[in-house]
Formats: structure tokens, sequence, C-alpha cells
């Protein structure tokens, strides 16, 4: 594994390349809490192309910040930075990455070559509609600098996914990316917003070996 | 340059720099916080908008500081003098907000008042801790079903795209960012695009207390990875039954002429989805900043709602 670091906003990301290679590029995106794998996953050996994997802000050895003030959008743009170094890739998110990816495919719907959604901490956020709003508060003694940044636990475990924002992305996806089988649902967990995008003909649910295989020759 | 400043600011003998400044640790960063009028006086806390500072209080703070309040405002993270950030969200400003209320170090509840986007925030701050507000006034910032003026169709795939794309983009170039160096009456044309209602004179005198002059020029002191949407998941709906459910003396105030900076409510909107008891005041041939273009008339409205409340 190498690992370089990419200049983002006010982040350093820790990008990951698991396995060198020609062809299209797969890119994981890991779930809330988590970082990286330091080695190709077994799952994904099938795949043709070279294989990276993304650190989030906050996360593995991506820059922790201070202050908080996580956002999905703000995840999506990391994932984007590394579309700005390597180019068209295919996405696979574990859990919050599923949804960032999700987000990330609907704002650049022609650069993603397909997007598979795994099962993975993160899946659901704080579900489809507000709830009572409250001030997170996270403990000053929990905040030493390390990853996984309290804040992303806290504020991306509640962050709201109404099924109709991702229906806007869907959408997007649907008209601009051009491809018949888009996204893969992989994953046994059903929030909302992941069950409206159910009702888009580019989205259909399969298992992770066939989706490799359907966005492997692209 | 400083012969410049007092210059520019001789042309608005009534605005008023604050009396006091400090700076409050908001968990690993700090904000800003500034106050005019006796320490020992009632403290009412001010909320300023989006891309705004709490400078933009100068003309009005002080009419109710000398009407017996302690008035304390505070920038928001990466405005004015307050640290950039990594991150921001609503939330973290939020907290922010609830940060500089526990610096005052009393228990008794107190007022709030908030502009635009800090009208919108003093509402939510009425729900989230209504032990620590005692009335809230909003100028301006009362929501409504269709969000901000400039707010695209979403279900137009071309316009969101665009807006989508040009938000990632910023994203990509935003670390490399500054923002543009102009002189003070440059400054101060750029920011009357957007406020044309205010005056050249206020605008300038804003540049010396909202910018900083570097080697090449005066540049805004608002963090250049800002930038205005998308709004990410957010809805303007969701504020409206909230802001039914509030609890609290509640003075309501919009300007009635549209503006690109505005919200847009009008009164039929607003009207209804007021808390039970509140007052509310639409005023004629008055935009956006109510505070600015009619200082002593809504600060007078001010003192009078919390005479009558408190």
């Amino acid at each position: 594994m190498t690992t370089i670091f990419l200049d983002h906003v006010r982040s350093q990301l820790a990008l990951h390349q698991l396995r060198n290679g020609k062809g299209n590029p797969l890119l994981i995106l890991h779930g809330l809490g988590e970082r990286s794998p330091s080695s190709v996953p077994g799952i994904v050996r099938g795949w043709n192309g070279p294989i990276f994997a993304l650190d989030f802000t906050g996360h593995g050895a991506s820059t922790v910040p201070v202050g908080g003030g996580y956002t999905c959008e703000a995840l999506m743009s990391d994932a984007d930075a590394v579309l700005a170094e390597i180019g068209p890739l295919t996405l696979l998110g574990y859990g919050l990455g599923g949804y960032v990816g999700l987000l990330l495919f609907g704002s650049r719907p022609t650069e993603i070559n397909g997007l598979i959604i795994m099962d993975g901490p993160g899946l659901d956020g704080g579900g489809g509609r507000p709830t009572s709003p409250m001030l997170v508060r996270v403990s000053q003694s929990d905040l030493d600098g390390s990853a996984p940044d309290p804040w992303a636990l806290a504020e991306l475990a509640s962050d709201v996914r109404p099924p109709s924002y991702a229906a806007d992305h869907v959408r997007q996806i649907q008209v601009l990316s051009g491809m018949d089988t888009a996204v893969v649902v992989a994953c046994l967990g059903r929030p909302e917003w992941l069950t409206a995008t159910l009702e888009s003909p580019v989205i259909v649910e399969s298992d992770v070996t066939s989706a490799l295989s359907t966005f492997s020759s692209i | 340059m400083s012969n410049e400043i007092d210059v520019v600011r001789s042309s608005l003998p009534q605005a008023q720099r604050p009396d006091r400044s400090r700076r409050v640790d908001v968990g690993g960063i700090e904000v800003s916080v500034v106050e005019w009028g006796d320490e020992a006086a009632q403290p009412i806390l001010l909320a300023h908008g989006g891309f705004d500072f709490a400078g933009t209080w100068d003309l009005f703070a002080p009419l109710l500081a000398e009407r017996g309040f302690r008035v304390v405002a505070w920038d928001q993270r990466g405005h004015g003098d307050s640290d950039m950030a990594a991150l921001y969200t609503w939330e973290a400003d939020m907290r922010d907000a609830a940060h500089v209320i526990e610096s005052l170090e009393t228990d008794k509840p107190i007022p709030v008042l908030g502009h635009s986007k800090g009208g919108g925030m003093m509402n939510q701050l009425a729900e989230v801790l209504p032990h620590r507000v005692s009335a809230v006034i909003n100028l301006d910032g009362i929501p409504n079903k269709r969000g901000f003026t400039n707010q695209i169709d979403r279900s137009d795939v071309n316009a969101l795209a665009a807006e989508l794309t040009g938000w990632l983009d910023h994203r990509r170039r935003a670390g490399q960012m500054n923002r543009r160096a102009d002189t003070i009456e440059g400054l101060a044309e750029r920011r009357q695009l957007m406020n044309p209602r205010l005056s050249m004179e206020w605008l300038q005198y804003l540049v010396t207390v909202g910018a900083r002059c570097d080697d090449d020029g005066w540049r805004w002191k608002i963090d250049p990875t800002l930038r205005f949407g998308p709004s990410g998941a957010w809805r303007p709906e969701w504020a409206i039954p909230r802001l039914r459910g509030l609890h609290v003396p509640y003075l309501g105030v919009i300007g009635t002429v549209k503006e690109e900076m505005g919200w847009g409510t009008t009164p039929d909107e607003a009207f209804p989805i007021l808390p039970e008891g509140a007052e509310f005041h639409a005023l004629a041939d008055t935009g956006h900043f109510v505070h600015i273009e009619r200082p002593e008339y809504v600060a007078e409205m001010t003192v009078n709602f919390l005479g009558r409340v408190l």
C-alpha cells in the first residue's frame, strides 16, 4: 500500500493505493468512524483495475480538524478531491460512505462509473426527517486530536437525510450519467433515503460480485 | 492609513465601535465577542446574518446601549475577527451561540435578537435552550416554505447540476483562495451590489471594521471557503412548525421590499406561523437590513417591546 496526501480546503486527506494497475479505478469509501483498509479486501479482489481507499476528514490518517461542523456534503467534497486527482472512477461505499458516494455521483454524474452501496456504520445518519433539534456536544476530554474525531461520530450520526434529497441526486444520475445500471444496492439496510432511490430504473438491488463485474468492464 | 479610516468613519458619527472585546473558546477555535454599554446592565445577545459580522451592529447596538442594555454580539466562526474553521454548519454556529451565552456567566434567561440567518438561529436557540432565552426579536429572519429569494428549483436537472458542480468546484479551489484586495471604495461598491439599499457611507464604514488592510489593499475578513448554497439536505419548511411552537415573548419585524440577500417572507406568510401572542411589524419601504435602514425606529420598537415583556 502507498499513501499520498491531498491538500483539500483546510485538510490533508490520506489517499491509499491498495493495488496498482491499469483500467477503471475503484475507490473505497469507509463507514462512519472507520478508516481505509490497509490491503485489498477479499470482496473486491476480482476488480480488474487499480484500487484506492480514502480516509475522510477526521478519520484514519487524514486531518482531524478542531471545532466540528461535519456534513456529508463536506465529505462528498473530500471524495471529489480524489476525482480531481485520479479522474473518473467507480465508487464502493460502506454505510456513511455509500450515502456520500450517492451525493457525489449525483453531483458529478458523468465522472463516476457506477456506485456500489454496502452495509456499514453510519448508513442511516439521523433518519429521514428532522427530529427535535438539540445542541450536539462532545466532552472536551475526548478531543485529543486523534481519529476518529468525536465530532464526526456525533454530527454524522444525527444529520437528516431526507428521501427527497437522495431522490434529487438519483434524478441527476438517471438523466445525466448515461448509464443503464448506475447504482447497485448490495446492502441489507434500508434507511428511508435508500428506499427512495430504489424507484429509479438505474438503481438495482444485487450482490457485490455481480456489481463489480458490471462496473469492471467500463 | 488610520487617517483614511478616520475620514471614512467621521462621515457616520452615530456609528460606534464596541466598548469592550474578548475572545471565547468554543471548543478548540475562538470567536470574537464584543459589547456596548454598561457591563452591569441587562444583557441582550445580537446574532448577525450570513456573510456579515458583529461590526454590522455599530449603528444599532449603541442605541440599545444608551437605552440601558449591555449589548453582546459575536462574530460567527469564519466571519470578522473570529477564527476560521475547517468545517462550517448551522449546528456548529448554534453551539458557538450557546458558548457566548455561557460566557456571560448569568443563570438568568436573556433576550436575544437576530438578523436574517441570525434570526433563524435565535428562533432555534429559543427551542433548544428555552431556559436561557427570555424573549426573541427577529429582524427579517422569519422562514417561509420557498426558502431564500435565490433558491433554485431542484427538479430542474440543469439548474441543480450547475449548483452542485459549482459548489464542488469552489471547494476544489477553496484552499488556495484569498479574498480580492481592493480600495475601501471598491469593496463598498461590490458589497452594494448585494446590498443595494445601503448607503455608500455605511458600506465604506463597514469596510473599515469588517475588512483588514493588507499591503495590496483591503480584504473582507470572511473565510473565502464559505459560499452560498447548496444548503444541503436542510429544507426551509422544517423551521415553520418549530417557530409556531416557541413559548417566549416574540417580536417579528420584516422589511417589505424584496432583496437579493433577503428571504422574501411576506406578511401573509409570516403572520400565521408566528408564536402565540407574538408582535409583528412589516415595515413599508424598508429592505432586508431593517436595523440599518431604520436604526432608531427598530431600536425604539425593541426597547418598548422588552419593557412590556421582561
